[in-house]
């Protein structure tokens, strides 16, 4: 069509213009995408977010069936000194039929503190069995009000809607009881 | 009044140069005819409306006092409450006038549900219609998470971690969301801001609405089609005033609202300050989306019960080709009717079981509803649609009104 309206008798120009609509758009998509990244990147975590990245815990108050509750970046994580049947109940499971099927003794570094983030896998929220006074679900360890989530002493999902078990936060041991969590 | 304004020079001289006039006349005037048989259901579309512009004029009037940021905004909604001349006042509007304005959305689509207004030709007038109950349905949330209590900051961690089950990408969307690792001020803060846009985003969407709906009218209670000049009623004087007149019973209804019972609708754990240590023992939605959230738990899996959920306004969309009856209105439905009822049942069921704990016999029931509610759209709909002979249908709308002894009177006995 082009070689009737431009009289320059190229037979070529309808597809060199084809290209050249196409090479513009492609340059507009990509260069629009470009300066989008930076306003939904602005969402994302911000350096002083990132920054708090440890915390420090002395475990030395905590009595052997006791549980307190840290804070390590804005989320709870609980530190349980398990009792001795604690620990064996953990043990005393066929890892294969669980539901995140994780052992016991790849969820701890010392077998008696259980160290996790606490927020249950589901949506979210805190789960109880913290405190002797709590529910501690059918399993003895956390139970989540929010849809019904059961924990085993191990933190491990074992009835309820969460997919995965309590999430085991990286720390070491600074010393027998101290340790450094992040 | 034909041409708008005749009479004044002033007018005159704008109209020549915008015609506002002759198009304010066409939208809401005498030069707008409507179906001389709406019923009251047809006032919500305007009440809506109205809420929509209280919602915004309170919201942007909190807006002087409220402090985006998660060491204040609690303490500023207090201070809100106790010490801005009237505060106490603007905010109970505000926080009732969502819950009002949900009421009278779901009515406007329960009555378009009823009347079989998703049909041909408003499909794309339906969806529209959907598109502002999501977008509602998401600045609600965001507004109830402002006050930084309890409710609203575990009402923030649930459903953002919704996004979570999203295979692979879920948890970088999710801290994308929070702009940190758990719910804090930085999500506090962009929620504001969404809260404060989306409003205004309803507001054009809403435009976009009535433009659909005056390019072939408003549906009617006969669910036929105006078929000239007999059926009709200029929108001014007829509608104006009884939409006025709506008007006055709905703002009597909210100010009880406002005035003797602002927090029934809310939660008292609103009132304690936010802990992101500690969940409350029973957390649920505003009642709204109460059904939402029984259909959500009733799927023991994760992702699964956020598709069914998703699925179960998506489900909506469809509808104008699930329902395979040639008859707009269920007036004229005798079987559909009954089904239609059974649905709505069903959904004040799944609010009923959103708003107890999920233990016990509520599981079941919380299940059973969950399943009949896609059990009425995807196999109801459509084989009652094929199997069902319909009543005679009246001969037009005007006839229907004149006919005492035909459509009219049964048309008024089965109306929701
Ligand atoms: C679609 C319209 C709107 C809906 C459905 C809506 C809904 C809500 C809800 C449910 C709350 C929580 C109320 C409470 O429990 O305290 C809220 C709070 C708030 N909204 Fe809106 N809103 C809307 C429009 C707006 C607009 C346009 C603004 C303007 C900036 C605004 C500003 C605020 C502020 C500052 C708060 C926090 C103060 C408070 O909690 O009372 N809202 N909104
Ligand atoms: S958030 Fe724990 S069960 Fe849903």
């Amino acid at each position: 069509m082009s070689t009737t309206t431009s009289g320059g008798g190229h037979g070529d120009d309808a597809s060199r213009r084809d290209f050249l609509y196409i090479a513009t758009g492609a340059f507009g998509g990509i260069g629009t995408a470009l300066a989008v990244w930076p306003l939904i990147d602005q969402m994302n975590p911000s350096s002083d977010v990132l920054a708090l990245a440890s915390t420090e815990v002395d475990l030395s108050p905590v009595k052997e069936g006791q549980a307190i509750t840290v804070v390590w970046r804005s989320k709870p994580v609980f530190i349980r000194h398990r009792t001795a049947t604690e620990i064996e109940a953990a043990r005393n499971v066929i890892v294969e039929d669980l539901r995140d099927p994780q052992a016991d003794e790849d969820r701890v570094q010392q077998d008696k503190w259980l160290i996790m983030v606490g927020v249950c896998t589901h949506l979210g929220c805190v789960p109880l069995g913290q405190k002797a006074t709590d529910p501690q679900g059918e399993f003895g360890g956390w139970f989540c009000p929010c849809h019904g989530s059961h924990y085993d002493t191990s933190g491990r999902i074992r009835k309820g809607p969460a997919p995965a078990n309590l999430m085991v936060p990286p720390y070491e041991f600074l010393s027998d009881t101290t340790i450094k969590i992040g | 009044m034909s041409s708008p304004g005749s009479g004044n020079r002033i007018v005159q001289w704008i109209e020549y140069r915008l015609p506002i006039f002759s198009w304010l006349d066409h939208t809401v005037g005498s030069g707008y005819p409507a179906p001389k048989n709406l019923n009251y259901l047809w006032n919500m579309g305007s009440l809506a409306g109205v809420a929509l512009v209280i919602q915004i004029v309170t919201g942007i009037v909190l807006a002087m006092h409220y402090v985006p940021h998660g060491n204040m905004a609690f303490d500023s909604v207090e201070h809100i409450m106790r010490n801005v001349n009237y505060g106490w006042l603007i905010r109970y509007i505000h926080a009732n006038g969502a819950s009002m304005f949900f009421l009278v959305v779901y009515i406007h689509v329960f009555r378009g549900l009823y009347y079989g207004s998703y049909k041909y030709p408003r499909e794309l007038l339906w969806w529209i219609g959907l598109a502002i109950m999501l977008l509602m349905m998401a600045t609600a949330f965001m507004g109830y998470v402002l006050p930084w209590g309890q409710m609203s900051f575990w009402a923030a961690t649930v459903i953002t971690n919704l996004f979570s089950a999203i295979p692979l990408i879920g948890e970088p969307i999710v801290t994308w969301l929070w702009g940190g690792f758990a719910v804090d001020s930085p999500t506090l803060q962009r929620f504001y801001s969404l809260h404060y846009l989306l409003p205004f985003v309803i507001a054009g969407v809403v435009i976009v609405h009535i433009w659909a709906l005056h390019t072939h009218g408003s549906n009617n209670p006969t669910g036929i089609d105006v078929k000239g000049p007999q059926d009709t009623l200029p929108f001014h004087p007829y509608y104006t005033v009884k939409d006025l007149f709506g008007l006055g019973l709905f703002l009597i209804i909210f100010a009880y609202w406002v005035f003797y019972n602002p927090n029934y609708l809310g939660h008292p754990d609103n009132y304690i300050p936010a802990n992101p240590l500690q969940t409350p023992p029973h957390i649920v939605p505003e009642w709204y989306l109460l059904p939402y959230y029984a259909i959500l738990r009733a799927i023991p899996d994760k992702l699964g019960g956020i598709v069914v959920m998703g699925a179960a306004i998506g489900v909506l969309f469809l509808i104008p080709w699930l329902d395979t009856s040639r008859v707009r209105s269920a007036t004229f439905r005798p079987i559909y009717k009954q089904f239609y009822w059974i649905l709505v049942a069903d959904i004040l069921i799944l609010g009923w079981v959103g708003a107890n704990p999920p233990e016990g016999y509520f599981i079941l029931i919380g299940q059973l509803a969950t399943a009949y509610y896609f059990l009425h759209f995807i196999i109801v709909m459509p084989f009652v649609g094929w199997f069902e002979t319909p009543r005679q249908l009246p001969d037009s709308i005007a006839t229907s009104v004149l006919d005492k002894g035909g459509g009219a009177d049964t048309a008024k006995e089965g109306a929701p």
